[in-house]
């Protein structure tokens, strides 16, 4: 019996190989025969839990799709319905909302740690601007999303959001109109930004995923020491012409990153479980009330993920001045590989000043992510936010110098272990 | 782990910290704790009782169907549709007020607003507040007003067990042109004792929160047997990567 099963199983095999040649050539060369550097730490799960946060999405997203009504007249009452009628749709929105931001929190982890270790030097350069272009889609992406449920903030952050389009001179308020359908979001702006939020912006991140990891696996993952493995001496256990310092990411990492998803599982699960609006964070209090054109909410302000870039938006005095300080914050990072000077890629071999500047960078981020979250009405919080977006742009506009002059440290010929 | 990695995670987390107590200072006029309790289905069923009997005939629970609303407070059809139905709905209907809309604004000067999410827009502090904040105020059209929510349109709904509350002001505020008000007093007792008159606030409170959000009764009910679940996977998979990785030195 075992033998017929087990014939049978080689049979179905071999025609699937006969018949799909390429496949085993791509498995091996993307799982079992790609040599990840040894050292990895903790900074490197976090592609991988982005990877699992977007089947989340995806997943949840599509069940959400069977009962959710794109109108302006029905939107929030069938939120209502799924957290209510729908049999585990609480758990599945709450899932979604959740998702959105540990979405955001590991992806700026994940960009950080690029930051870190010179993830983006060459000849990653084509990485990081794929992953620049990941991050900008998912910014879109979660503002479509946030206006579904049609709540008071849903309406009044696409109304804020939209509007900036209005800056633009001359075509400004043609185009906010050409968004949204109407004078107002309203019913032909749900309607689209539905279609957009469930089919064109995950197509175009999904084949922006696929892209990023490609052109990573095509030039080989960096890592915490900055060296580059493939220069190193070649040979290890399973294959003479490979680095020495790699192992074949299918078992090592596959079973590493498995333990580190189902601990970020646990995190998942306790702020779904416990605590899903975390405090007016990852859904706000506002949202709880449906839109209305009439009356507008004390404090507009976007989810937590947009907020430093909001309270950019908000300290520059002039409107079309803040949306291109806004717009600049983000396209300036696309420049970073070649900003960047340094002869060695991670921090571990940097002088203080470079690791300094880092760190301060990080703190500024976060205070002024805090700014954006805020009522932005304090005069002192919003010269501190001029303060810290001159610093956040002078980071950049200066990292030429301080990365050439910083002094460096000599980096090792091959990768250490410190766990 | 290096020095600079641990003051980066220091940093951050500092960062959170001062954040989360921005969110904290954001509310305004300070709210009491309202100490509801989602566990205890007994106080849920004395909230309903309140809603039903002072609330209901004016607000609607447009998204709470009286079934639903049966089944999780551990009640039979028949008392429901016998003591806390008041209209003629049937089981499976939502619990609308049967107010007209016209009527309500000729009479409060708008359609009192439905209850359904009020304890996850405003808060359970908020509600439970509001409703202890009510005092007489002869300039109002119905006569009451409300610290917490200043001109509100609604009179106090359970004055009957609160009593009557009168303002003791402050000094006058020539800038702004107010005389805040500093406390309130209860002026003429009304039926239940402040201790009791506060757990019947409780109760409704507690009610408003299921109301708000039914899932949040079994929510955490569950969430602890995935936690244990997933806490297992994550031991088994971390045994499982510490046997794969013997050999990597």
């Amino acid at each position: 019996m075992a033998n017929v099963i087990e014939r049978t199983a080689n049979n179905v095999w071999d025609w699937f190989t006969a018949r799909a040649p390429g496949f085993m050539p791509f498995y091996r060369k993307h799982m079992t025969e790609y040599y990840a550097p040894k050292n990895f730490n903790i900074w490197y799960i976090f592609g991988v839990l982005s990877i699992v946060v977007l089947v989340n999405q995806i997943v949840t997203g599509i069940f959400l799709t069977m009962h959710y009504k794109p109108s302006a007249a029905e939107a929030f009452a069938s939120v209502e319905y799924i957290m209510r009628d729908v049999e585990w749709g609480w758990l599945i929105r709450y899932m979604h909302s959740t998702g959105a931001s540990l979405f955001f929190i590991v992806v700026y982890i994940h960009m950080f740690r690029g930051l870190m270790y010179g993830s983006y030097q060459k000849p990653r350069e084509l990485v990081w601007i794929l992953g620049m272009l990941i991050y900008l889609v998912l910014m879109a992406e979660a503002f479509l999303g946030y206006v579904l449920p049609w709540g008071q903030m849903s309406f009044w952050g696409a109304k804020v959001i939209i509007s900036l389009f209005g800056a633009i001179p001359v075509i400004g308020n043609g185009l906010t109109e050409w968004i949204m359908g109407d004078y107002l979001p309203g019913d032909a702006t749900l309607n689209r930004f539905f279609a957009l939020h469930v089919i064109a912006l995950p197509l175009v991140l999904l084949l922006l995923v696929v892209l990023h990891l490609g052109a990573l696996h095509e030039v080989g993952s960096n890592n915490p020491d900055g060296v580059e493995i493939k220069k190193g001496p070649k040979g290890n256990r399973w294959s003479k012409n490979a680095p020495a310092d790699g192992i074949p990411f299918h078992p090592y990492y596959t079973v590493k990153d498995g333990f580190y998803v189902c601990f970020f599982l646990i995190i998942g699960a306790f702020i779904v479980f416990f605590a899903p609006a975390f405090g007016g964070w990852f859904l706000e209090h506002d949202n709880f009330v449906e839109a209305n054109r009439l009356v507008t909410p004390a404090h507009i302000k976007p989810v937590w993920y947009y907020t430093p870039y909001y309270a950019m938006l908000r300290v520059v005095p002039n409107k079309l001045g803040g949306v291109m300080v806004m717009f600049g914050a983000i396209a300036i990072l696309f420049l970073v590989p070649w900003l960047d000077r340094a002869k060695v890629k991670s921090y571990r071999y940097r002088g203080l000043l470079s690791k300094v500047l880092l760190g301060i960078f990080a703190v500024c981020f976060i205070w002024l992510g805090k700014i954006g979250a805020g009522p932005g009405t304090d005069p002192v919080e919003t010269i501190i936010g001029r303060f810290l977006t001159a610093f956040y742009f002078l980071f950049f506009l200066t990292m030429p110098l301080w990365t050439a002059f910083d002094k460096t440290k000599p980096v090792p010929e091959r990768v250490t272990m410190h766990e | 782990m290096n020095k600079t990695f641990k003051t980066r995670v220091a940093t951050f987390a500092a960062g959170l910290v001062l954040s989360c107590s921005a969110l904290a200072a954001e509310g305004g006029a300070p709210l009491l704790h309202s100490g509801t309790d989602l566990s205890n289905k007994a106080s849920l069923q004395r909230g309903a009782q309140v809603f039903m009997n002072y609330c209901s005939g004016c607000h609607s629970l447009r998204f709470l169907r009286t079934s639903r609303m049966a089944d999780d407070l551990g009640l039979t059809q028949d008392e429901v549709m016998a003591n806390l139905n008041l209209t003629d709905a049937k089981y499976g209907d939502h619990i609308l007020s049967a107010m007209p809309a016209d009527q309500a604004v000729k009479w409060f000067g708008q359609v009192p607003p439905d209850l359904s999410l009020t304890a996850r827009s405003r808060g359970s502090d908020w509600i439970f507040t509001y409703l202890k904040s009510f005092y007489i105020d002869e300039t109002r059209p119905l006569g009451w007003n409300n610290t917490l929510f200043p001109n509100a349109s609604m009179p106090n709904p359970l004055w009957e067990q609160q009593g009557v509350q009168h303002a003791v002001f402050g000094e006058h505020d020539a800038e702004t042109g107010t005389t805040p008000v500093e406390r309130l007093e209860v002026a003429a007792p009304g039926t239940q004792s402040a201790a009791e008159f506060d757990q019947t606030v409780r109760d409704l409170t507690a009610f408003l929160e299921y109301a708000s959000e039914p899932a949040a009764l079994k929510r955490q009910g569950i969430g602890v047997w995935v936690i244990v679940f997933l806490s297992f996977l994550t031991l088994l998979a971390w045994l499982l990567k510490g046997e794969y990785w013997r050999d990597v030195h």
